[in-house]
């Protein structure tokens, strides 16, 4: 069956069983593979997308929930405002090591600075914790969210 | 790991007349002891006069003057391409490589492209002749090795720049990729083919590191963008043609192997192509479920049915072996073949006065999963007489022989391209080629079922996390005795641990007379006291691998904590304690990085709020030394009592700093992977020879959240450079559990921490 909606600002239709999670469907029958696969249970963040500007696990939301929605992967962040600040900030502090994580931790962090213009530690704190990085970037993380947010204001 | 070391011990050893058995075992032992593989030996370990009389007989592609075109290319419109012979999982090699390649060859850095080598002999550890990532040896054997490279090349470029020009090449300069001279310019793009033509020159002069624009300047990693765009590519993102995704159901207990199964319901999910019976590491059998995409592969796997028999196997329970290993610490086991490890302990069984003070301590630490962000994947295209494989691996030659041992192949119709890696620890280094062979098997067993297509093997978390390997669940003991100054006079102590080498073709190197130096490594030194360590390797149903950091991942813990009690019970401060006993050359760079550590710290002079303590380790592993000071505190009380990290300094010595930018994210990396380490729940177990944890949900992860500030700060040195991927981890968990015993007066015997 199909599945239509709006992927990085283009309409798009995907020929796939509607409980197909989102991050399969974007990597295996799309071709993006920039949203990564870590955990396959919502554990680790590294297939973060946005719904409808929402933080999304895509690893555990089928297919069936993006009808009609509009998805933004990290293949479309740098057309978005506040996702290249991030990005810029992400290579300015030199964040990404293996980089594997880092397609979620810039979808999570953008989906923070769209909601929070200024947050603090303690709110990125929270809006992160649920991306798992093993290399252990987080001091630069960190950093790089503080300065996406003085780019940005 | 200390592989280099002692693979050059064996080299020096022999004689050229009769190689020592060590040597000739490595050269014709097979991998795991079972796939009849021979490794090349490496060219390290040829035999001093031989190595002289034979400097011709060098392997084809290892020359030095077969070696630019290997490495560097230069497009016409200057876009200059640097081959990194290693695989990079997040160290920064292939910036690392590239800048210092960059430096001499006085390329323009912004015009500088990296890649990766592959299997061939063009691209092995200069000093170890063999493929290998690990150790942290990169920048260490390839400084120099690069440093030419970049040096060879833009003597060629100034060989042909010098007929083009009509101007000779004494009078010619180069600066950003620009070859100039007698009024004139020409791009380096513009004389790359011509200058391949030129002769290439064995002997070089390298610039004075005063003159250095690069290297040693703070600098991004050449794939910074990609990898925060999501346009870096990985093993897992490998997409050709045709290609079909394979899961691995592999036995609940390691070394099963499954008796019956039916494949019906699986082959109905719609894209399930095939349910097909593979080998697996060790002797195991499972099945290969193959699909269009990875979805339907793990639909096809939930309905599969499959009985195991696991009868005949060892069924490892974590709870037991601890027990035993206890049990076992109590007795002596082999001595460790170093002399600085064979004092006389017998005062420990004197009375008093003869030894004053006396300490005994058990500590445990668990098996730990690598859980690299990136779970396995490994992509074969095989062709009738071609095997491509797309892989992260760390060791391109082994794997490439692992897998023409699967096919029947000659090395040579194997190729391994060398992927992006999202992590590694130490997973991606099987000495038997583990998982590449796996995926291998996987398109033979497709192939002979006359599909023939390109197949990625994707392992789930639950698969990376479950089948195996582990840094080896460990014990100590300790029984010191000390002085009322802290003099230790006798320290009697054991290790119970699995050889990680023993039966693998490291064997003859680095198990020495019954010990594996990845065991002892990291043990007393740089303290001068008097030690008597023994060790049993216990044999036990469960894969064991090197793990960042290897094995002062619980040396570091148990001699800096243990050395830090000895301070506080004769009332000395730990630092001054440790200084005095690293008195001496062999102490010179641990000195200097604990006094930079401590000086940027305010250790001693800061007023710390109440309820916070300092805690202070000092390591060095694989040549680099690292010390810290933190200061952590313990929140909630009783119950629900937890300690938090709160700033951690780190004074590195790793001598010349190449890319002081990596060496400060490695460092604070490697802290934050130890930090994970003593958290609840950061722990393998089994029970019944099952594997308890499979996701992050049961093996915890370090989370933002739990990040403390990192400082890092580096000893200034010109000596020659060594490696910082591992050394950051090792006294970083010693240093927290220092500061809380200060704070709870109850020491830290395990990891993950335990606060009740």
């Amino acid at each position: 069956m199909t599945t239509t909606f709006t992927l990085n600002g283009q309409a798009t239709t995907v020929d796939a069983d509607a409980t197909t999670p989102i991050l399969w469907a974007l990597r295996d029958h799309l071709g993006l593979t920039g949203t990564k696969f870590g955990c396959g249970m919502a554990q680790c963040g590294a297939c973060t997308v946005h719904v409808n500007g929402t933080a999304t696990r895509s690893c555990v939301t089928p297919l069936s929930a993006a009808t009609g929605a509009q998805v933004t992967t990290i293949e479309g962040l740098e057309a978005d405002r506040t996702g290249r600040a991030v990005i810029d900030a992400w290579v300015k502090h030199d964040v990404a090591q293996c980089g594997y994580c880092q397609s979620g931790q810039v979808m999570s962090a953008t989906a923070l600075l769209k909601r929070v213009k200024r947050p603090t530690d303690a709110q990125i704190n929270e809006a992160m914790a649920g991306n798992v990085c093993r290399c252990g970037t987080y001091q630069r993380i960190r950093a790089a969210i503080h300065e996406a947010a003085r780019a940005l204001a | 790991m200390i592989l280099e070391k002692y693979l050059l011990a064996a080299a020096q050893e022999p004689t050229p007349q009769a190689p020592p058995l060590s040597r000739r075992r490595f050269v014709t032992m097979s991998v795991g002891g079972t796939i009849g593989l021979a490794l090349v030996p490496p060219a390290a370990l040829a035999p001093p006069a031989a190595r002289a009389q034979n400097a011709a007989a060098v392997p084809p592609g290892q020359k030095p003057t077969e070696q630019p075109s290997a490495f560097v290319s230069i497009a016409r419109d200057g876009t200059t391409t640097v081959l990194c012979n290693r695989m990079d999982m997040g160290q920064g090699i292939e910036t690392a490589l590239a800048m210092i390649c960059a430096e001499e060859l006085d390329a323009d850095w912004s015009r500088v492209r990296t890649g990766f080598g592959d299997q061939r002999a063009h691209y092995v550890d200069p000093a170890m002749g063999m493929h290998l990532t690990g150790g942290s040896n990169s920048v260490k054997n390839s400084y120099t090795q690069y440093r030419e490279l970049g040096a060879r090349t833009r003597a060629m470029l100034l060989a042909a720049a010098s007929k083009q020009l009509g101007v000779p090449a004494a009078q010619l300069t180069t600066a950003d990729g620009v070859v100039s001279g007698g009024g004139r310019s020409v791009g380096y793009g513009e004389l790359f083919e011509a200058a391949m033509k030129e002769p290439v020159p064995e002997k070089v002069a390298l610039k004075d590191p005063k003159a250095f624009k690069l290297i040693g300047k703070p600098t991004g990693l050449k794939p910074s963008r990609a990898k925060s765009s999501g346009r870096q590519t990985y093993a897992m993102d490998v997409r050709l043609p045709g290609m079909l995704t394979a899961v691995v159901v592999r036995p609940p207990v390691f070394n099963g192997r499954f008796v019956g199964f039916s494949a019906d319901e699986a082959l109905k999910v719609k894209g399930v192509r095939a349910v097909l019976p593979v080998d697996l590491d060790r002797g195991g059998r499972g099945l290969a479920i193959v699909a269009d995409g990875y979805w339907p592969a793990k639909l096809g796997r939930e309905a599969l049915k499959v009985d195991w028999d696991v009868s005949g196997v060892e069924k490892a329970d974590t709870d037991k072996l601890v027990a035993q290993y206890l049990e076992l610490a109590k007795k002596p086991g082999t001595p460790a073949p170093q002399p600085h490890f064979r004092a006389d302990v017998s005062a420990l069984a004197s009375a008093a006065p003869a030894v004053p003070r006396k300490l005994t301590a058990e500590f445990v630490f668990p098996y730990l999963n690598h859980a690299q962000m990136e779970p396995l994947a490994c992509t074969v295209d095989l062709q009738a007489d071609k095997c491509t494989i797309h892989a992260a691996s760390q060791m391109p030659g082994t794997d490439a022989m692992a897998a023409a041992s699967v096919l029947g192949f000659k090395p040579e119709q194997v190729e391994i391209v060398v992927q992006m890696a999202g992590g590694g620890f130490g997973r991606r280094a099987t000495p038997t080629g583990e998982w590449v062979r796996e995926a291998v098997g996987v398109a033979k067993a497709l192939a002979a079922d006359g599909k023939r297509a390109p197949v990625k093997v994707v392992w789930s978390r639950e698969d990376d996390m479950k089948a195996g390997y582990y840094r080896p669940l460990t014990v100590h003991r300790a029984e010191i005795g000390f002085d009322e100054q802290g003099k230790v006079l006798a320290w009697d102590h054991r290790i119970v641990s699995q050889s990680i080498l023993a039966g693998s073709p490291f064997e003859p190197f680095m198990v020495q007379q019954g010990v594996d130096m990845t065991t002892t490594e990291g043990m007393r030194e740089p303290y001068a006291i008097p030690m008597r360590l023994t060790v049993h390797h216990p044999k036990v149903n469960v894969p064991v691998l090197w793990w960042r950091s290897v094995g002062s991942t619980h040396t570091a813990f148990v001699m800096e904590t243990l050395i830090d009690e000895i301070a506080l019970a004769t009332k000395q401060d730990p630092v001054a304690y440790r200084m005095r006993l690293m008195e001496g050359a062999a102490g010179a760079r641990h000195r200097a990085a604990l006094q930079l550590a401590v000086d940027k710290s305010g250790y001693g002079t800061k007023r710390l709020p109440a309820g916070t303590a300092f805690g202070v380790a000092v390591h060095e592993s694989f040549e680099s030394v690292v010390a810290y000071v933190v200061e952590a505190r313990v929140v909630g009380r009783g119950k629900d009592a937890r300690p938090q990290l709160l700033r951690v300094t780190a004074g590195v010595h790793c001598n010349f700093c190449v890319n002081p930018r990596t060496v400060e994210a490695q460092v604070q990396g490697a802290a934050m992977m130890a930090v994970a380490t003593t958290l609840p729940g950061h722990a393998i177990t089994l029970k019944d020879g099952v594997v308890q944890q499979g996701n992050f949900h049961e093996f915890v992860p370090a989370r933002l959240p739990d990040a403390p500030v990192i400082d890092v700060h580096v000893v200034d040195s010109s000596e020659p450079p060594k490696g910082m991927g591992e050394p950051g981890l090792p006294p970083l968990a010693p240093a927290y559990a220092n500061a809380l015993a200060r704070l709870t007066g109850r020491r830290q015997r395990e990891l993950p921490f335990r606060m009740a």
